[in-house]
């Protein structure tokens, strides 16, 4: 089945390219935003 | 020597009990009652859903935690605060009914010089006909529910594999639901199941939300830079449920679920049907229903709850328009106004107001998301009002000093979209402030610097990660304070 239809609510949103889903399980650059999630994380605390 | 009664032992309560017991001397007691044996690590019940847990991997029981920690345990409910005494007992005291299976149904009243109330919603599945898993839906509020869920899911997918094609819907059952986040992840994980199972091409997946618009979680959404654009959380999210294939319905309010279809009320008051073969949605939250009484025995419940049952505390709970909402009103150390030693943390204390715009049907139905408050912010707020509590029990301090408002707090939250170690991806976030302040952030609410969010595995294996790290440290072995909340 197409994955969007025209002028149906699917129609309108963006989305992913392949190169834009490839680099979300790409395992050393997710590796990467594992580290950086967790700074982020961590500045969130020390925001309390 | 003081009591500190700590009443409910969710991410909250358990918090406030483990805090207050390190910072304060023996001599003072800190005493825990809730009705639950088991904690249970809640964000990981949407994984019990799926069948990618069992309910033992998210639960462990409190009793031997609290032996550990020298904290008496009560397996009970509380029924009725007492915060004058009675002319026979003149310190204040909380009734409680024990749960038990040794003294089920057996009553006793606990002093205390000090209450938290953490005792956390009462799931209402009773405002929607038909809603719950006693009648046509299935839900993921407690692992018990998330693993009937699972079964229910288990015999869809077979269903499927037989060739039959089947209707799941996913979402909130009422118009005025909370934690629509968790609906989502349990979406998400349900299409990634499917997908794993080889059947995703048999089911059609339906989202009905009480969010105006996709991406709302009960915090009017949230702005984030992304590819050279400051673009709302909607964009993101019907960009998500695009690309997996799932259909969605949102300004909804379920107004009868039944056993192949729901009947629900739109914003522009239309009341329309949806068939389903599964449907798991979330119920309302209204507070446990404790009722107060003073020393003569007169009902004070209105004194100290709200008509939702939520706990007032020192917020600011005059009527406003969204346009007169402000960050101050807000509540800071959740003290109540009318007895100083009492507290309510988490879900229990009642929000001034909701984080998004108000909005009702033509008809008058209200449809909007109350307020989160659950996970990083309840366990923060768990432990400023625990550590505050201990300096006034010890004469450090003579009223609250840590603040904790949600309007001066972050959080990050991560939405699991499907659980894999290599394959997997989750809906990484963070918000500052929480509650959106448009008078210094004019254009977005929040401070663009900390307010982030991405789809990726790195967001899967963290949620992992704080799935085992939130156990260890409840489980109060060594070094569980260097687990942040």
């Amino acid at each position: 089945m197409p994955l969007r239809k025209p002028f149906e609510q699917s129609y309108y949103p963006p989305l992913p390219t392949r190169w834009t889903r490839y680099w979300r399980t790409n395992i050393p650059w997710q590796f990467l935003r594992f580290l950086l999630l967790n700074v982020k994380m961590l500045r969130m605390v020390r925001k309390h | 020597m003081g009591r500190l009664l700590i009443l409910g032992a969710g991410i909250a309560g358990h918090t406030a009990a483990m805090h207050a017991r390190h910072r304060l001397p023996a001599a003072h007691e800190v005493v825990v009652v809730s009705p639950n044996s088991q904690w249970n690590w809640i964000p990981s019940n949407i994984w019990v859903g799926t069948g990618y847990m069992k309910p033992e991997q998210v639960t462990f029981p409190l009793a031997p935690v609290y032996q550990k920690l020298g904290i008496p345990f009560h397996q009970a409910r509380a029924v009725s605060v007492h915060p004058d005494g009675s002319p026979e007992r003149p310190k204040p005291f909380v009734t409680v009914e024990y749960t038990s299976p040794e003294r089920q149904g057996q009553t006793e009243q606990l002093e205390y010089d000090f209450l938290i109330n953490a005792t956390g919603p009462r799931l209402n599945f009773g405002a929607t006909k038909g809603l719950g898993p006693e009648a046509n839906s299935l839900s993921v509020c407690t692992y018990g529910h998330a693993a009937h869920t699972a079964a229910a899911l288990k015999t869809s997918i077979e269903r499927m594999k037989r060739g039959e094609p089947q209707t799941l819907l996913i979402g909130t059952g009422h118009g005025t639901c909370t934690c629509q986040g968790a609906a989502f992840e349990y979406l998400f994980n349900v299409e990634f199941e499917l997908r794993r199972q080889g059947v995703r091409d048999k089911a059609r997946l339906i989202w009905i939300s009480n969010e105006a618009e996709l991406g709302d979680f009960g915090m009017g959404g949230m702005f984030i830079r992304r590819g050279g654009y400051v673009t709302h959380s909607r964009v993101f999210a019907e960009s998500l449920y695009t690309e997996r294939g799932v259909e969605w319905i949102t300004g909804a309010h379920v107004k009868e679920v039944g056993a192949r279809e729901s009947i629900y009320e739109t914003l522009d008051g239309d009341e329309r049907s949806v068939s389903h073969d599964f449907a798991m949605l979330l119920p309302p939250f209204t507070g446990v229903g404790l009722k107060a009484f003073d020393r003569a025995g007169t009902e004070i419940t209105t004194d100290l709850f709200a008509p939702n049952h939520f706990m007032l505390v020192d917020a600011d709970y005059r009527k406003k328009s969204y346009d007169e909402w402000s960050p101050a009103d807000w509540p800071e150390t959740y003290q109540s106004p009318k007895y100083p030693s009492i507290f309510a943390v988490g879900i229990a204390f009642a929000p001034p107001h909701p984080i998004s715009k108000p909005m009702t049907s033509t008809k008058g139905t209200p449809i909007f998301p109350t307020p989160p408050r659950t996970g990083m912010p309840s366990g923060v707020m768990a432990r400023q009002v625990a550590l505050n509590i201990a300096d006034m029990m010890t004469g450090r301090a003579t009223a609250p000093t840590r603040k904790a408002s949600l309007a001066h707090m972050g959080a990050a939250c991560i939405a699991s979209a499907g659980a894999s170690v290599f394959n997997g991806s989750a809906v990484a976030m963070t918000v500052y402030p929480i509650v959106p302040d448009f008078k210094t952030y004019p254009d977005t609410g929040r401070e663009l610097r900390y307010t982030t969010g991405e789809v990726g595995l790195a967001g899967h294996w963290v949620k992992h990660a704080l799935h085992y790290a939130f156990i260890y440290k409840a489980k109060a072995n060594p070094l569980w304070r260097a687990v942040p909340e």
